[in-house]
């Protein structure tokens, strides 16, 4: 491939690549992102490709190998362009069937497609569009990835890539450019939400001949994988993004620094940036606009830490990942002294679509404080688990029931945990609340970088505040005092507190350490560090209580405090139980009712899930005593009947 | 560099641009207790005793003042409630690993820092860093350093450092505000010199 030397002529190379592909021919797409692939994507790829060159089809038929689309809860995926059907929970056993029935006779495959749950008839969709998981997003970041081979720059540019950086090096001044993206109220997608423009006019105004830009893909929240999805599923958006505003800062030298738990994320960022240096779009001169940029790409060594910037700047310098005071702002002081501009990958990725489309683009969208769309990845105790792209603005409740599909197995809705490790619990009584940076932060929790955990009433919150506190105190750095301290002493109350060691006075206790490490803690790990622990208490504070004055674990999560037992009146001796045990712990046998040994049940819950539901014989136990267990003559059931067994 | 005027507790003082709050109040004569500061070492900000009220444009923050530069107008509290509160629980924090320590005991006082508020976890050490940064720093030597991170972070020389540089220096003792770190260089001693003879282990 020749270089790309000017807009023209970028612009008849796409023309070029447009013209050579037909709109009609069937294209097979299939996701193949880290989700489907754990799923065994690549075999139902590998199959379809064998399929298509067994039916004689190889030219007439694509199969392209494309990014995450998000509905993660039914990979692997597939869907077949040009009529937009989606397969679901594809297996290599179905590509003969998809080639022969759909390919070729242009037959829909039923049982593969996506079934409307809870209606009676059946009601099946066959447009990936009309999925209600799809159809209630606004895909304006991750819409591209299953059109698209991340590993193809061509598929990027037949999309309409790099115009926008043709438009921004050779239409705009980088004031005009900081001015757009100014106007545009683009907050900062990484979790603080502050103003992007604001950030690269810093930047921008900073004297120094040598600054950098950095792309922030250390996403490090459990649960979280939006940044992932969009640089393994489309990696030109996010260095498209970064070149433009490296421009408009005066930067010529960027660094993408990603966690290395993402293997495919990396591969595919690296194949792009080789690709855009092959076709001008990085390199020298680009597109003879004069402008010089390059772009490295570096690897975390999984520290949490290192997604909070001037931590990720130490570790960028070759130092321990950890957080230095501001200011100086890294705008002023950043990588090796010099003027640095850190964007999170999803806001690196909005800029193509606001230079192309305007700033209205983004504020057309949204609420006042909060503009265009937000990518959060959707898990948890809900039904579509997945990676769901939607308006600011959107209630809490929309996304859950109408984007996510409700709870499942007809449980209760008990909260929603936004902003990661970090961020706090949102219960029911606010659900109508509109996602946004400051209705996010009233109720106690932060919009963070979009991971959302959905929790239903088998959840104990105080068990939720344990594991959040255990996680940041392995990630915290540990450097400074109120968020190395705080996090342990409060991480030890809360262990206590389920164990049912807790004390009257842990709550307040709690709180006192809160306010501490929120208040004087140096970087935003220590500062938000105690949200989860306040955003509970505040919600939950009777789960705290019942766990503390009756050592009572109302979800009969912790294990120190419930206990099962089975009722000797409902036991029919059916030995279910007894066989799945994996302690032995339960005594009986044929027509003898069944008795748990306290001493040896490890609390895993298989008998009470194993109990069949017409004796319901196994009850779980909490804040009150087990009943002793009734002597041995009187378990035999007489006048058993075989079917009962 | 220019004159900078701020106010620290009520009183008008003359700072020069790029000084810490801290500075700033010593050079006023105004005490803010510290624990990881030292005047030949980069300021650090991890111990946060040091924290002040520092109120500019109308908002208020707790600021470390050993790294929180001086600004116009800015309006600094080296005492308050909310002060005080922070200090306090800081310390009895510390105590938990250091009961004993002097340093600390004496701040416990004025801040009523209650030394048994919190289970005992003895490590004698409070993780200012003191002993490392000036070893890296002044000496140059980076005979001891941080290992881990979070609440498993602890302080440990290097063996291959610190059995040819340590023995002739220890100018780390006197810094440490809690005295582990003699415990610390006797273990170490024993691990890397275990004869008498002080002959370095034949590792490598």
């Amino acid at each position: 491939m020749p270089r790309i030397n000017s807009p023209a002529e970028l612009e008849a190379f796409r023309k070029d690549i447009i013209s050579k592909r037909d709109p009609d021919k069937p294209c097979i797409a299939v996701c193949t992102g880290t989700g489907c692939l754990a799923l065994g994507a690549a075999h139902v790829v590998t199959a379809l490709k064998e399929e298509v060159k067994k039916q004689g089809l190889k030219t007439k038929v694509d199969v392209r190998e494309t990014g995450c689309p998000g509905f993660c809860e039914r990979g692997p995926l597939l869907v077949i362009y040009p009529e937009e059907i989606c397969y679901l929970q594809m297996q290599p056993g179905d590509a003969q069937e998809i080639v022969s029935q759909t390919i070729v006779a242009k037959k829909v495959i039923d049982r593969l497609l996506y079934v409307v749950p809870s209606t009676d008839k059946d009601e099946k969709i066959v447009q990936e569009s009309e999925i209600p998981f799809y159809k209630n997003q606004m895909r304006n970041l991750i819409g591209n990835n299953i059109k698209i081979d991340p590993k193809s720059i061509d598929d990027y540019l037949a999309v309409g890539g790099y115009s926008a950086l043709a438009k921004a090096l050779c239409q705009e001044t980088p004031e005009q450019l900081v001015n757009l993206v100014k106007s545009s109220n683009l907050r900062g997608r990484g979790g603080a939400g502050f103003p992007a423009g604001i950030k690269w006019e810093f930047a921008r105004k900073s004297a120094d001949k040598t600054k950098y830009v950095i792309v922030n893909a250390d996403e490090g929240d459990p649960g979280a994988f939006m940044d992932r999805a969009l640089l393994e599923g489309n990696p030109h958006s996010v260095l498209e993004g970064l070149t433009i505003g490296a421009y408009a800062i005066g930067s010529h030298e960027g660094y993408i620094y990603v966690r290395q738990e993402y293997p495919l994320a990396v591969e595919n960022a690296g194949i792009a940036i080789k690709q855009a240096e092959e076709y001008g779009f990085l390199g020298k001169n680009i597109l003879g606009s004069g402008f010089d940029f390059t772009i490295k790409m570096h690897q975390g060594a999984g520290a949490f830490v290192c997604g909070e910037e001037t931590a990720l700047l130490m570790s960028l310098e070759g130092k321990p990942g950890e957080p230095r005071p501001r200011p100086p702002y890294p705008a002023v002081k950043g990588l090796w002294g010099k003027p640095t501009n850190i964007n999170n990958v999803e806001t690196w990725a909005n800029i193509p679509l606001i230079i192309n489309n305007g700033p209205d683009f983004l504020t057309s969208i949204g609420t006042e404080g909060s503009k265009g769309t937000k990518i959060f990845s959707l898990v948890g105790k809900v039904n579509n688990t997945g990676l769901v792209e939607v308006p600011m603005g959107i209630t809490l409740r929309d996304i859950i029931y109408k984007v996510g599909g409700g709870i499942p197995e007809g449980k209760k809705f008990k909260a929603v945990q936004t902003g990661g490790p970090s961020g706090g619990c949102i219960p029911e009584e606010h659900l109508d609340i509109k996602v946004d940076f400051d209705e996010l932060a009233k109720v106690g929790a932060i919009m963070g970088s979009g991971g959302m955990i959905v929790m239903d009433e088998d959840t104990c919150m105080v068990d939720v505040a344990r594991y959040f506190l255990d996680f940041l105190s392995d990630e915290s750095c540990g450097k400074c005092s109120p968020c190395r301290e705080g996090i342990r002493q409060m991480l030890k109350i809360l262990t206590n507190i389920s164990e049912g060691k807790g004390r009257e006075g842990d709550i307040e206790l709690l709180e006192e350490l809160a306010e501490a490490t929120g208040d004087a803690s140096l970087c935003a790990l220590g500062r938000t560090a105690p949200n989860p622990v306040l955003s509970t208490i505040r919600y939950f504070r009777d789960e705290y209580e019942a766990h503390i004055k009756e050592k009572r674990c109302p979800a009969y999560v912790c294990k120190e405090l419930i206990s099962y037992y089975i009722d000797p009146d409902k036991c029919k001796a059916c030995m279910i139980c007894l066989r799945k045990c994996p302690a032995q712990a339960i005594i009986g046998g044929k027509n003898q009712i069944h008795v748990i040994d306290q001493e040896k049940c490890t609390k895993c819950g298989t008998c009470f899930e194993v109990c069949p539901d017409r004796f319901g014989a196994v009850t779980r136990l909490s804040g009150e005593p087990v009943p002793s267990p009734i002597p041995e003559e009187a378990r035999i059931i007489a006048g058993k009947s075989k079917k009962d067994e | 560099m220019s004159e900078i005027l701020l106010q620290i507790d009520g009183i008008e003082v003359k700072a020069k641009e790029g000084m810490s709050i801290l500075e700033a109040a010593q050079s006023a004569g105004i005490y803010i207790p510290t624990l990881c500061h030292h005047e030949k070492l980069q300021p650090y900000g991890a111990c946060r005793i040091c924290t002040v009220e520092a109120e500019t444009g109308g908002r208020t923050n707790l600021v470390a003042a050993c790294v929180s530069p001086v600004q116009p107008n800015l309006v600094v509290r080296t005492r308050s409630e909310k002060v005080d509160k922070t200090r306090k629980i800081l310390l009895e924090q510390f105590l938990a690993h250091a009961p004993d320590a002097p340093a600390l005991q004496d701040l416990a006082q004025e801040y009523g820092a209650d030394k048994d508020r919190f289970e005992k976890e003895s490590s004698f050490c409070i993780l200012c860093g003191l002993c490392v940064r000036y070893c890296a720093e002044v000496k140059k030597k980076n005979a001891v350093g941080f290992v881990d991170r979070g609440a498993r972070r602890e302080i440990s020389f290097i063996p291959e450092i610190a059995s040819k540089e340590c023995w002739k220096c220890k100018e780390c003792f006197p810094l440490c505000p809690t005295s582990y770190l003699q415990a610390a260089y006797h273990l170490t001693e024993a691990l890397v010199f275990p004869s008498p003879s002080f002959e370095p282990a034949s590792e490598g």
